[in-house]
């Protein structure tokens, strides 16, 4: 009777611990998927990027300045995707990151509760809202005014692309930049405001250099925005492979691939998918800087 | 005396600075808000809603695409979840090792800042190509998971590191295996960052349009349920009907009846999620 039973304890152990084992296994699977995924991305991108590269030549490729993919003499260059991709992310940097380190400010320090609050949902709608819509908005908006101001044939161009960028990045670069506006010690604001600085001098100079890689956090943080972004670009920047001038239709890295993806074929296909591996390479160099960033302000806590 | 003069000057002109940033940036918000309604709102019926575009009736519908991102939505979150969740249990349950951890963790960074058109091309080559489900619901559903991984893995995380330890002992001191401990007790307490990680999940799936593309394509046709999880049935969410409507065929109208319809849906995933964070927060509270 007894040894029945501890045969029977035994086999129930046996498959408990089975069931550990197998749930164990699970979730260390689960655990290692997302870098499963990386690996998957990585490996796709060079796999399908680098034949085109190799045909075309390294540099012919990085700084051909023309690119006529269907033409019957086809150039692949991709130098004038590259520096739009440049130019308009610096350009969207230049306009959305003063103003929204200075928002960041009022949200943080002046604004009243309910100001402050109001400020917060507007800014997570903003940031919420789908990519296209602000596409729309600049096609129908944005275009026809830079047309009707500047005095433009077509107002679809660079010009148009940095203003929706530079609105796009800002809801990123509020949040981030107030988030460490907020964690700046209470003690440093009270130190500096009993030896008798202003409160706005206290701001400017005590706070905001205090929550500083903070705020470098948002401004890369909205270069990789800027630089990644697709839909709105390609409704408002005129899409043609123009070297980039302020009032030139011109191409992004992200709206080369987009653009001619439904109807390429052969070198010029696998071309796109070199200017997407380019693109990977600039994001992923942006990506490891931020982690830089926010590693060191950690430290410095 | 000058030097005080200068100084009031340098400060009124600075908080004028901070004000009129703030202003101008409100004012950008809420008229790109308001416009988006004024123009959509008029151009939202019954029959916009309840049709599928039509060149013979001449019906301009879009619940072809209501349904697709609805579809999008599930078969994202059923596949996600599971996956998800289960890394962020590995995270803080079981993983000892720190440097894994943090490998990991950096490679749910890199995901989240990941532009979603490579997404789209890589969707493309692995769903699409590799894997042979054609332009589908499905290939771009798969997309789609490896997007808001981190999102889930990220919410999880939060909310299993408030779940106290007195729990996970409680649990283990009445015997349970360590399995039975994060089925009953861990995973409980921590619904609340899983249903914000979801909510937070659907607002990426409902925007994302440039991973959609060449991924779940653009088709208008009705798809019953069923029929979405079959390979090679692709179908256009709102998003991306959107940018067709608004680039290709010129229909702005439709375009801002449902740019409209996707604001106040963003406007209610905010206040959801918002919603759930609260409680997380509440919840921590039970430390």
């Amino acid at each position: 009777m007894a040894a029945a039973r501890d045969i029977r304890a035994g086999r129930l152990k046996k498959a408990a611990d089975m069931l550990e084992t197998v749930m164990r296994t699970l979730f260390t699977v689960c655990g290692f998927i997302a870098v499963g995924f990386v690996v998957i991305i990585t490996v796709f991108l060079i796999i399908s990027g680098v034949p085109a590269i190799g045909e075309i030549g390294l540099a012919d490729f990085l700084f051909g300045t023309k690119w006529a993919s269907t033409a019957a003499q086809p150039s692949f260059g991709i130098l004038p995707f590259i520096l739009t991709s440049v130019y308009g992310t610096f350009g969207a940097i230049v306009i959305g990151v003063p103003l929204g380190i200075l928002c960041a400010v009022f949200a943080a320090k002046y604004a009243s509760g309910k100001a402050a609050a109001l400020t917060g949902g507007l800014v997570g709608l903003m940031s919420g809202i789908p990519s296209v819509i602000y596409g729309l908005i600049g096609m129908i908006v944005v275009v026809p005014a830079v047309r009707e101001i500047f005095g433009l044939p077509d107002g679809a161009n660079l010009f148009s692309a940095i203003i929706v960028l530079s609105v796009m990045i800002l809801p990123s670069v509020i949040s981030v930049s107030e988030t460490a506006l907020r964690g700046v010690p209470k003690e440093y604001e009270e130190a500096s405001l009993a030896l008798g600085a202003t409160k706005t001098e206290t701001v400017f100079k005590v706070t905001l250099p205090a929550a500083k890689s903070g705020i470098l956090a948002a401004v890369v943080l909205g270069i990789g925005r800027a630089i990644g972004e697709a839909m709105a670009v390609m409704m408002v920047a005129g899409n043609v492979p123009n070297m980039p001038g302020l009032f030139q239709s011109v191409r992004f890295l992200t709206t080369a691939v987009a653009s001619e993806m439904s109807y390429s074929s052969g070198l010029q296909r696998q071309a796109l998918f070199s200017i997407a591996l380019v693109l990977f390479a600039f994001i992923m160099l942006i990506n490891l800087t931020l982690n830089l960033i926010v590693k060191r302000g950690d430290k410095h806590k | 005396m000058k030097n005080s003069e200068k100084r009031k000057i340098k400060e009124h002109f600075l908080k004028t600075l901070v004000f009129s940033a703030a202003g101008i940036t409100g004012t950008f918000f809420i008229g790109i808000v308001v416009y988006i309604l004024f123009r959509g709102l008029p151009h939202i019926s019954l029959g916009l809603l309840t049709s599928k575009p039509s060149l013979l009736n001449g019906t301009v519908g879009i619940l072809p695409n209501i349904l697709n991102t609805l579809y999008a939505i599930f078969i994202t979150l059923l596949i996600v979840l599971p996956l998800g969740v289960g890394a962020a249990v590995y995270l803080n349950e079981y993983a000892k090792n720190k440097r894994a951890v943090r490998i990991i963790e950096f490679a749910a960074e890199t995901l989240a800042g990941i532009p979603s058109i490579i997404y789209g091309l890589v969707g493309m080559l692995i769903f699409v190509q590799f894997c042979s489900l054609e332009t589908s619901i499905m290939a771009g559903s798969l997309t789609l998971v490896i997007m808001t991984l981190p999102t889930i893995i990220r919410t999880t995380q939060e909310s299993l590191k408030t779940v106290p330890d007195g729990y996970r002992e409680g649990a283990l001191a009445l015997g349970a295996g360590k399995w039975h401990m994060i089925r009953t007790t861990v995973l409980p307490s921590a619904i609340d960052g899983i249903v914000t990680g979801c909510i937070l999940s659907i607002g990426r799936i409902v925007g994302e349009s440039a991973a959609l593309m060449f991924t779940a394509g653009m088709a208008n046709e009705v798809l019953g349920f069923f029929e979405a999880f079959v390979p090679g049935n692709a179908g256009s969410t709102l998003a991306v009907s959107l940018y067709v409507y608004a680039k290709e065929r010129g229909d702005s109208d439709t375009a801002f009846a449902i740019a409209a319809i996707l604001l106040i849906l963003t406007a209610l995933i905010n206040f959801g999620a918002k919603l759930a964070a609260k409680k997380l927060g509440k919840g921590s509270g039970r430390k």
